[in-house]
C-alpha cells in the first residue's frame, strides 16, 4: 500500500520538479486532445442537433407517411371508411403510433387585423411522433377533441404578434371565417423562421366549427390532403409500406390510390458514425504527433537523469519501481494536461453560438450538453499517450547500469 | 557472527576488445556489526568496485559474500534492491544528492522506499536527522546553494535516515578541503556509531583512514591489513574494545 503511495508520491515529485520540461512536453498533448475533445463533442452535439431538426419534421426512425386520394377527383375518402380502415390497420399491425397531419391555413384575428397563418392540423400523437416539446404549456390530448373552445399550440412568434408575453394570460384568439370561435392557446413551441407564424390544431373535433370549415370550400381549397403518419420498428418498414398500401386500398373498395413512403432522416446513423471516425483519425494523428514530443523530451530527460536513477537505486529502489516512477510521471503529466484541455474544450464548446451556427439562429428547442463520451475520450487519449510515451523511457531507466550511473 | 563477510572475490570487467580486465581478485573481508572499516588505496585500485559490491549494487565474478550468513549469490534482483535499501546506507565522493530538491527531501528519498509508518513519517524523521547533522535551519535549502561540507552532511544523514546497519562511504572526504574533509569524516564516525551501524570508508587520506578500528590496503585488486610504520600500535589499541 505504502508501496503504492510512494510511486506516486516519487512521480508527483518529478513533475513538480521539474515544471518547466514537463510544461513544454505537455503543449503538444494539450493541443490534440483539446482540438480532439473539442472537435468529437461539437461534432456529436451538431449530429444530435441535426437529427432531432431532422426529425421534427419527419418524424421518428421509422415513420412511414401515407396519403390517399381519389385517382379521377383527387379527394380525399370520406372520413368515417378513412378512420375505421385506419383503425383496423393500427390494430393488426401493432402499430405503435399512427399521427395524421394536413396543412391548412387559418384565418386568425390579431391585433393589427385577420391574419392567415399557416396551420398543422395533427392528431395529438403527432407530439410524439415528431419530438414536439412545448417551451410553455402543453402539447394536444385526446380530451381536446371534446373542448368546446378549440384548443391550439402556436410559436413564440405568434404569441408576440398576439401582444401576449406568456400563457399565464390564459391567452385566447378568434378564428375568423363564417362561423368565427374563440380558441385557447395551451402551448407554446419555439419552431419557424425568424417572424414567421406557426399554429397546430386538432385534426378532427366534436365542435361544429369544424364540421363547418369542412365544407367550407375557401378552406378546402388551401388546407392540403391529410396524411397519415405510422411509426413502425424500422426493420419492418418494407413490409409495412407494402401492406399498408396494399390493405387500406382493399379496405376503400379498391377504388383509391394509396402511397406510403418512409419519411424519417435515414443514414443518420451512418453519417454520425462517418463523422466520429473521420474525427477520430485526425485527433490520432494529432495526437501520435504530441505523443512524439513527450517521448522526445522523455528520451532526452531519463538521459540526464541515469545519476539521479542510479542514486534511487542505491536506496533500495527495485526494477519495478523505477520503471513506475519514470512511467507515471508521463501520465501525471499527460493526464494533467488531458484534464486541462477538456476543460479548455468544455468551455469553449459551452460558449460557441450553436443555436446561430447550426440553426439559422432559431432557437433549439433542446441543446445537447457536453457529450460526456467526448470528454472519457480525451482523458483516456491522454493517458494513453502519457502510457505509451513514458514506456521507452522507463525501459531505459531500468535497463541502466547502477555502477555506471553513480561512478563521476 | 560477521556481519559481512566475503570470501575469495573476485570481480573481472570483460572490455570491448573481448580481453578481461580482473579488478578484485581473492578479496577476503569480514566487518561486524558496529564496527568502522577502512580501506585505502590509489585512484584506480577497485576501491568503488568493492564497495560497489558490498552494498549490493554489483555482484563478483566469483567467490561468496554472505550477509548475515545468508549467501547473496542466489538472491532475486528484487530481493537484492530490498536488501541494499533497509541494510545499506550511502555516501559518496560526489555526495550525489537529487539536484533541485531540498535538503529536507533529499533526506527523506530514501524513506519513499520504505513502507509503513517509516514511509508515512519520513518528512519529519527527515528534520530530525537533518538536527541531528546540524543542518536544521537549512532543511529547506536546494543543494546548489549548500557548500561542500554541508552537502556532504545533508548525503551523510540521508545515508543514516532508514537507520541501516551498514554504512559504505566512497571517498567521503573526496571533493573537500582537508579541515571540512576532516569535519565531515568526524561527524560520519560519530553518527554512525551513535546509530551502532557499521561504518565502511574507502578513502586514498590516511588520516581519514585513522578514525577506523581496522584498515586495509587495496592494491592493484589485493586486499592486506595495512601496517604503516608508527602507527602500527594505535591501530592494535583500536581493535581491542571495538
Ligand atoms: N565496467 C568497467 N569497465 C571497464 N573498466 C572498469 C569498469 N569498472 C571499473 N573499471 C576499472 O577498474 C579499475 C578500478 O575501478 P574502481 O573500482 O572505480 O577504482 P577506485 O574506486 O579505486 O578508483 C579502474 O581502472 C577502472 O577503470
Ligand atoms: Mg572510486
Amino acid at each position: 500500500m505504502t508501496g503504492i503511495l510512494g510511486t506516486l508520491a516519487e512521480a508527483w515529485d518529478e513533475v513538480r520538479v521539474h515544471k518547466s520540461r514537463v510544461l513544454l512536453s505537455l503543449v503538444g498533448v494539450f493541443l490534440a486532445v483539446f482540438a480532439m475533445t473539442s472537435v468529437t463533442a461539437l461534432g456529436l452535439m451538431v449530429a444530435q442537433v441535426q437529427q432531432e431538426l431532422a426529425e421534427r419534421s419527419g418524424g421518428r426512425a421509422a415513420t412511414v407517411a401515407v396519403n390517399a386520394w381519389d385517382p379521377v377527383t383527387g379527394m380525399p375518402p370520406a372520413g368515417e371508411a378513412w378512420d375505421a380502415a385506419v383503425a383496423e390497420l393500427v390494430q393488426r399491425y401493432d402499430i405503435a403510433t399512427a399521427a395524421t397531419i394536413a396543412y391548412g391555413e387559418t384565418r386568425f384575428r390579431m391585433p393589427g387585423g385577420t391574419m392567415p397563418v399557416q396551420t398543422r392540423r395533427v392528431s395529438p400523437n403527432y407530439g410524439d411522433l415528431h419530438r414536439v416539446e412545448p417551451i410553455e404549456g402543453r402539447w394536444f390530448r385526446e380530451g381536446d377533441r371534446e373542448s368546446l373552445s378549440p384548443s391550439i399550440v402556436v410559436n413564440e412568434a405568434f404569441l408576440t404578434a398576439l401582444g401576449v408575453p406568456d400563457l399565464s394570460s390564459r391567452p385566447t384568439v378568434v378564428i375568423g371565417g363564417a362561423d368565427p370561435v374563440r380558441a385557447t392557446i395551451v402551448g407554446v413551441v419555439r419552431e419557424g423562421y425568424a417572424e414567421e407564424l406557426v399554429a397546430y390544431r386538432i385534426d378532427r373535433s366534436a365542435g361544429p366549427w369544424d364540421a363547418a370549415a369542412a365544407v367550407d370550400p375557401a378552406t378546402a381549397m388551401y388546407g392540403g390532403p391529410s396524411t397519415l403518419e405510422l411509426w413502425v420498428p424500422a426493420d419492418q418498414t418494407d413490409l409495412v409500406t407494402e401492406t399498408v398500401k396494399h390493405d387500406l386500398s382493399l379496405a376503400l373498395g379498391g377504388e383509391l390510390q394509396v402511397d406510403a413512403y418512409r419519411t424519417d432522416p435515414q443514414g443518420a446513423e451512418e453519417t454520425i458514425a462517418m463523422l466520429r471516425l473521420a474525427i477520430r483519425g485526425a485527433g490520432t494523428v494529432v495526437l501520435v504527433l504530441g505523443g512524439l514530443g513527450v517521448l522526445n523530451i522523455g528520451l532526452v530527460t531519463v538521459r540526464q537523469r541515469i545519476r539521479e536513477i542510479g542514486v534511487r537505486r542505491s536506496f533500495g529502489a527495485t526494477s519495478g519501481r523505477i520503471f513506475a516512477a519514470v512511467m507515471l510521471e508521463s501520465v501525471c503529466a499527460t493526464a494533467l494536461a488531458g484534464l486541462l484541455a477538456v476543460g479548455a474544450a468544455i468551455v469553449l464548446v459551452r460558449n460557441l453560438p450553436l443555436e446561430r451556427l447550426l440553426n439559422n439562429g432559431i432557437p433549439i428547442a433542446d441543446l445537447p450538453g457536453f457529450p460526456v463520451a467526448a470528454a472519457v475520450e480525451g482523458m483516456i487519449a491522454a493517458t494513453a499517450v502519457g502510457a505509451l510515451a513514458g514506456l521507452l523511457p522507463a525501459i531505459i531507466a531500468v535497463r541502466a547500469k547502477v555502477i555506471d550511473a553513480i561512478r563521476f | 557472527m560477521s556481519l559481512l563477510e566475503l570470501r575469495g572475490i573476485s570481480r573481472e570487467v570483460r572490455l570491448p576488445d573481448e580481453s578481461v580486465l580482473p579488478i578484485l581478485t581473492g578479496v577476503d573481508l569480514d566487518v561486524a556489526p558496529g564496527e568502522h572499516v577502512a580501506i585505502v588505496g590509489r585512484s584506480g585500485s577497485g576501491k568503488s568496485t568493492l564497495l560497489n559490491l558490498l552494498g549490493l549494487l554489483d555482484t563478483p565474478t566469483s567467490g561468496s559474500y554472505l550477509l548475515d550468513g545468508e549467501p547473496t549469490d542466489r538472491l532475486s534482483a528484487r530481493r537484492r534492491s530490498r536488501l541494499r535499501g533497509e541494510v545499506f546506507g550511502f555516501v559518496f565522493q560526489q555526495f550525489n544528492l537529487l539536484p533541485r530538491r531540498t535538503a529536507a527531501e533529499n533526506v527523506a528519498a530514501p524513506l519513499l522506499y520504505a513502507r509503513g509508518r517509516d514511509y508515512l513519517r519520513r518528512r519529519s524523521t527527515a528534520r530530525e536527522m537533518l538536527d541531528r547533522v546540524g543542518l536544521g535551519a537549512r532543511a529547506d535549502q536546494v543543494p546548489e546553494r549548500l557548500s561542500g561540507g554541508e552537502q556532504q552532511r545533508v548525503a551523510i544523514a540521508r545515508a543514516l535516515v532508514r537507520a541501516p546497519r551498514v554504512v559504505l562511504a566512497d571517498e567521503p572526504t573526496g571533493a573537500l578541503d582537508v579541515e571540512t574533509g576532516a569535519q565531515v569524516m568526524a561527524l560520519l564516525a560519530q553518527a554512525t556509531a551513535e546509530n551502532g551501524a557499521a561504518l565502511v570508508t574507502i578513502t586514498h587520506d590516511l588520516s581519514v583512514a585513522a578514525l577506523a578500528g581496522r584498515r586495509f590496503r587495496l592494491e592493484r585488486g589485493h586486499l592486506s591489513p595495512l601496517v604503516e610504520a608508527g602507527a602500527l600500535g594505535a591501530a592494535t589499541s583500536d581493535r581491542g574494545p571495538a
